[in-house]
């Protein structure tokens, strides 16, 4: 079934934030700052000012009423709140990159010759490059270490007296992000005739980012709204308030002229949301069969250079689904928020989570070796059984977030993997090709996930008096095909074909809550509201059809947006386009029926629901080059119901190949004095078509959620989780070295270091 | 102030008289002098192959050449495809294989398929897979990018 | 990422293209031909040439022939003349192997092998080819012609012996004897990656044992050149094994590998010696020209 989202884009009629333009628009172009860690003596703008073209040049100095971007997570946090970036750099410029001050020209051009102008003084300061370095001055009495943040349960340290074994791992996981084909951009509007100020060009969270804008600009809710058009990706990247968005904004109120900023590659490289970044040090105790005692994990999370919108959430977020699939008596994890003279980071899809994958499988992996037991039977002794469920996992302290696992069979999804690659014939085929000499080996990674976060969401739905459907949501789309799965789900539930409803998302003034696209909420969130938005929809057409075709609701049935009676599909019928004439205000048939074919409903929970998967990987490296060839790889998911299967497919494999740009080939480096070393597409390296094998996608829906209606899980970071770890341990089995991959990721000389390790 | 050029660009056969300075791209003059946004812009480094688009019926990356450098020549870009409402075989069957999810690498992914298979209708699997890495996407995986290319040069070659 | 602002100069000719170079050399002029890499160095403001003078509008230079046993490359010729072999034999098919390997198929639509060369990247696949088989490059400006061999031609990262007021004309490759082999081989971290390393092999083949061979390491030092302890390795000697490995070793003993933040000089010392040995036992899969 085509997507509703196709045909603007395949025919080029999308509307992305590039594509939007409006009359006597300026064009902004970010001075920025070229070095790691700085004082900013001086600025002198006026041979900017000079420049023809040229509209104003402004600084910290000339915003002196906005304050810092503000968070949207851990709002009350008083404890990060000195860390948070201020719009334009005020007095200190913290990495390369950092805004330092903002040129508004006639042309995007000579915008960009007018910010070569701006002269900045800097002296330059020591900057802090790695996570593990000494903790330094973030400013005058604030330190570089934001937050250290414990989660755990149990007795680790009666678990590993008395374990059997212990193995303790030093881990690495390197900075990668999402980098969408389209870059950020932001147009600001002031309409002076309705006194709204508009951010066009926004994404994923618009209600949020509304809320937060409002705030540091002094608008009230009436007066700022969000449009979100055509969205090139996003992977948790995109849609977080940035400096620009509101520089933007305050710069259409000022001018009295749309603003338009569209962010180059290079910026982009250096100044969108990076993540990924820990340094762990991980252990795990073990009985004599293998079954885990405890685990324990400290690391030093690398947030760059200040506190973004998300606060904590990806340090959280690494530690409280760390155990994953297995029963782990004891816990205890310890996150050392640390700031880095670097891009700042914050959620990217499975933020935290991939990490935790690597660190836990490896350690599963490494239990395994020491033991001499195989690798995947020591994970099958100790996954969490159906039996179990709901299986809650409580930390104690009373800040963490406990997680209560809604429902899962991971043997089961074990057993299938197994048998979709046809493990029995295929291990010993690895093993006999390695006795031939070929570096080939297999690896697996099993993950948890956690999406559908409420607590509320709704939808309202109207039918017209042609019987088009209007699904109003305050939904966000990325490219996912959101408004063919709400279709999908309007289209089930209200008995019309799913090309005559339109899905609204993304516009604040069409609905006054949302929760956009993040997170994996979407499908279980909007999804579910959309769904009992139109059962109410469907009943209040019965009870209209029932009185017009005088038969019963409950032997009425509608089918492409007809009502007849059920089993007498040719009979007396009426449309719901019918009915809407029927139910409008002005109709003398109305009687005493509420006017409009329409509804509002809200789905409601206070639960969270825990889809989980396997990554299976099979690798071959040429010795000599030490390069990582992926000739197999399966994403094997269960996602309770899969609403739109090709959809969470295309999902599931585009997540994998992003995850195999960040085990083997992306990474953004940066040299002993904070330079960023990967700025352009010749440096940044994802992969491309001749990269990438063929994902292979087992999808399960053998555990759906009791937690909603549609018993849907979700699938937006299922495909990305446990690449990592599944190619580690391929690796590590290719080259008959078990705990050999130690860092992601692994770049062909540093595959050929492990080998010549191997050899020592 | 360097001096303006007055030119006309031929895209999908239609004219457009504009004037531009020799610094500006011919992506940047298309989209934003010219009207047609479906060439987008995704590195301006001639990597990602978002702007690619036809020029004389070879795909090329409209962010390498100045607008200048292109009068007289035929351009054609994404908007030319279809005739009408009659899709091109290629869109048709990125739709039906699922080969977009944004769309914004979309149209280059399209040009440069059409400059492929009109200039090598008979291309290889491994050829054809060679020639599409030459675009980036950071959504589809490229899995059904190059099933729908395969599938659409499968049905050009067959005739109507 | 917009270039800075230069003046445009179309050329009809090659004297005109010339003479308007030797005018604006003075204020960075420089040469646009292909594009695909003075473009994005002028989009990163690397590069801000004051003037460009476009030499794709003159038809001699667009010239691809064979004749008197010598293949003569235009300054404008496509990389992507070479998908197909331009000559029979060993060197057409060489050369087409090559090609494939620079870039991705829409910058082989534009890129041209002679601009490429006036480029010197140290990764350039056509200037490994250049120094390797001995090409003669003619350089013309207002002072009149000249021929540069090969092998002095590039002389460091992006550095030529050309002047800044020459235009790189013409390239000429003469066409091996019939006897000969021809191997390639190159690492990158993707497919169209600039490559960390790469060896262009040739050697005469008669009586079973190698002769006039050359070997040529490009990617790895800071520019491309023949290792003549590796040719020394190989010349008397049959193809095989014992040979090819001496000749790589000798080439890992000579090189004086490039290092940057991402990759050592080791790792670049060993990835040529494995190329090396590659490209050999590529040449002595091959068949004779």
């Amino acid at each position: 079934m085509p997507r509703l989202e196709d045909p603007p884009l395949i025919t080029g009629r999308g509307r992305f934030a590039a594509d939007i333009n409006f009359p006597h628009q300026l064009h902004m172009r970010v001075v920025r700052s070229p070095h790691a860690h700085a004082e900013i003596r001086s600025i002198d703008t006026q041979e900017a000012l000079a420049l023809p073209g040229i509209h104003g040049v402004w600084t910290a100095a000339d915003i002196p009423d906005i304050g810092p971007v503000d968070l949207r997570a851990d709002r009350a946090a008083e404890v990060l709140k000195p860390y948070r970036q201020p719009v334009l750099a005020k007095g200190r410029v913290r990495y390369v990159g950092d805004p330092v001050a903002a040129v508004f020209a006639e042309d995007p051009y000579l915008a960009e010759d007018g910010a070569e102008l701006v002269a900045v003084d800097y002296a330059e300061l020591p900057a802090i490059v790695s996570v593990d370095d000494p903790l330094g001055e973030f400013a005058p009495g604030v330190g570089t270490e934001v937050a250290i943040i414990p989660y755990s349960y149990g007795d680790t340290e009666a678990a590993f007296a008395a374990a059997h074994a212990v193995v303790e791992l030093d881990l690495l996981t390197g900075r990668h992000s999402g980098v969408p084909m389209e870059t950020r951009g932001a147009i600001g509007r002031y309409d002076a005739a309705k006194d709204i100020l508009e951010l066009h060009g926004a994404a994923k969270v618009l209600h949020r980012n509304k809320e937060t804008l409002i705030r540091m600009l002094g608008r009230k809710p009436s007066g700022l709204h969000l449009y979100e058009s055509h969205v090139g990706g996003g992977f948790g990247i995109r849609g977080e308030v940035y400096p620009e968005d509101v520089l933007v904004l305050a710069a259409a109120q000022r001018f009295g002229r749309p603003v338009k900023w569209i962010e180059d590659r290079h910026e982009h490289l250096m100044c969108a949301n990076q993540g990924r970044q820990q340094h762990h040090w991980a252990r795990m105790a073990v009985d004599a069969e293998g079954r885990i005692l405890a685990m324990e994990d400290t690391f030093h999370h690398d947030q760059g250079a200040y506190i973004r919108t998300h606060g904590v959430v990806v340090p959280n977020l690494t530690m409280c689904l760390f155990t994953g699939l297995y029963r782990v008596p004891a816990y205890r994890a310890r996150a050392h928020v640390r700031l880095t003279n670097k891009t700042p980071c914050a959620t990217y899809r499975a933020p935290g989570r991939y990490e935790a994958s690597f660190v836990r499988e490896r350690l599963m992996d490494a239990a395994a070796a020491k033991l001499g037991m195989d690798p995947i039977e020591i994970r099958r002794r100790n996954l969490i059984t159906k039996a179990e469920m709901p299986y809650t996992i409580a930390f104690d302290e009373p800040e963490a977030k406990d997680g209560e696992i809604d429902s899962g069979d991971y043997a089961l999804l074990l057993d299938k993997t197994l048998a979709h690659v046809g493990w029995d014939s295929l291990g010993p085929e690895l093993a006999r090709r390695r006795a031939q000499g070929e570096l080939v080996g297999a690896g697996i990674g099993m993950f948890l996930e956690e999406g559908g976060l409420g607590p509320s969401d709704g939808a309202r739905i109207a039918v017209d008096t042609e019987g088009d459907v209007e699904v109003i949501t305050g939904g966000a789309s990325l490219g996912q095909g959101f408004e063919t799965s709400m279709a999908q789900i309007c289209a089930e539930a209200l008995g019309v074909d799913y090309r005559r409803i339109r899905v609204i998302h993304g516009q604040t003034d069409r609905i006054p809550y949302g929760i956009g696209a993040h997170a994996a909420r979407t499908t279980v969130m909007t999804g579910n509201a959309v769904h009992a938005t139109a059962l109410a929809v469907r009943a209040k057409a019965l009870d209209v059809a029932s009185e017009i075709l005088q038969t019963p609701g409950d032997e009425l049935v509608i089918a492409d947006g007809t009502v007849t009676r059920r089993g007498r599909a040719t009979g007396p019928s009426i449309t719901l386009g019918e009915i809407a004439a029927f139910l409008a205000p002005a109709s003398k048939n109305r009687g005493a029926h509420a006017p409009g074919l329409n509804a509002e409903e809200f789905f409601n929970t206070t639960e969270t629901v825990f889809p989980y998967g396997i990554h299976f990987a099979v690798v071959r490296i040429d010795e000599e080059t030490g390069h990582v060839a992926v000739e197999r790889f399966v994403v094997a998911y269960d996602v309770g119901r899969a609403v739109n299967p090709m959809l969470v497919e295309g999902q599931l494999v585009g997540g994998c190949i992003q995850g195999l740009g960040g085990a083997l080939y992306e990474e953004f480096a940066y040299d002993p004095h904070g330079q960023p070393l990967a700025v352009t597409f010749a440096d940044y390296l994802m992969p491309t078509a001749a990269e990438v094998p063929d994902v292979e996608v087992l999808l399960t829906e053998d555990a759906p959620s009791p937690h909603n209606p549609l018993g849907i899980k979700s699938a937006g970071e299922g495909g990305i989780n446990g690449v990592g770890a599944a190619i580690a341990g391929a690796i590590d089995a290719a080259i008959s070295t078990p705990g050999a991959v130690t860092q992601l990721p692994v770049s062909p000389q540093r595959m050929r270091e492990l080998l010549r390790d191997r050899q020592a | 102030m360097t001096r303006k050029h007055d030119i006309t660009l031929t895209i999908n056969g239609h004219d457009h008289a504009i004037t531009v300075d020799a610094r500006r791209t011919l992506a940047d003059a298309i989209r934003d002098q010219c009207g047609q946004t479906g060439t987008h812009i995704g590195c301006e480094h001639g990597v990602c192959g978002s702007c690619t688009l036809l020029l004389d019926g070879v795909p090329v990356r409209s962010c390498l050449i100045f607008a200048v450098q292109c009068v007289g020549v035929a351009i054609r870009t994404v908007e030319g495809l279809a005739q009408g409402d009659e899709l091109h075989p290629l869109q048709r069957s990125f739709i039906e294989h699922h080969a977009l999810q944004c769309g914004f690498c979309t149209p280059g992914f399209l040009m440069l398929a059409v400059g492929i298979l009109e200039n090598e209708p008979d291309i290889s699997d491994a050829d054809l897979r060679a020639a599409l890495s030459s675009n980036l996407c950071r959504c589809t995986g490229y899995a059904n990018i190059v099933k729908a290319v395969r599938a659409a040069a499968d049905e050009l070659r067959a005739g109507p | 990422m917009k270039p800075a602002a230069f003046e445009y100069h179309a050329a009809r000719s090659v004297e005109e293209a010339v003479a308007t170079l030797a005018e604006v050399a003075p204020d960075q002029g420089r040469i646009l031909a292909g594009g695909q890499s003075l473009v994005p160095t002028m989009a990163f403001r690397l590069a801000t040439p004051e003037h460009l003078v476009d030499i794709n509008g003159i038809e001699e230079l667009g010239r691809l022939a064979v004749e008197d046993g010598v293949l003569s490359i235009g300054a404008c010729v496509r990389h992507a003349a070479f998908h197909r072999p331009v000559t029979d034999g060993g060197l057409g098919a060489i050369l087409t192997f090559m090609a494939g390997h620079i870039g991705h198929y829409p910058i082989r639509q534009r890129g041209t092998f002679c601009g490429s060369l006036a480029q010197a990247d140290p990764s350039s696949e056509w200037c490994l080819a250049a120094v390797t088989l001995d090409a003669t490059i003619t350089a013309q400006s207002t002072r009149g012609r000249r021929t540069i061999a090969g092998a002095d031609f590039i002389q460091g990262i992006m550095t030529t012996a050309l002047e800044d007021d020459e235009l790189l004309v013409e390239t000429r490759i003469a066409l091996p004897a019939a006897d000969t082999r021809f191997g390639f081989a190159e690492f990158s971290r993707r497919a169209g990656d600039f490559a960390l390393a790469m060896a262009l092999v040739s050697f005469r083949l008669s009586g079973g044992v190698m002769h006039d061979a050359r070997l040529g390491i490009g990617g790895a030092e800071d520019h491309p050149r023949r290792i003549p302890q590796a040719e020394a390795a190989l010349d008397g000697q049959p193809p095989g094994s014992q040979a090819f490995e001496a000749a790589a070793a000798a080439v890992a003993a000579a090189l004086d590998p490039m290092e940057d933040a991402g990759t050592s000089a080791q790792y670049r010392r060993e990835l040529a010696q494995c190329l090396a040995r590659r490209a050999l036992e590529s040449a002595a899969e091959s068949a004779a020209a």
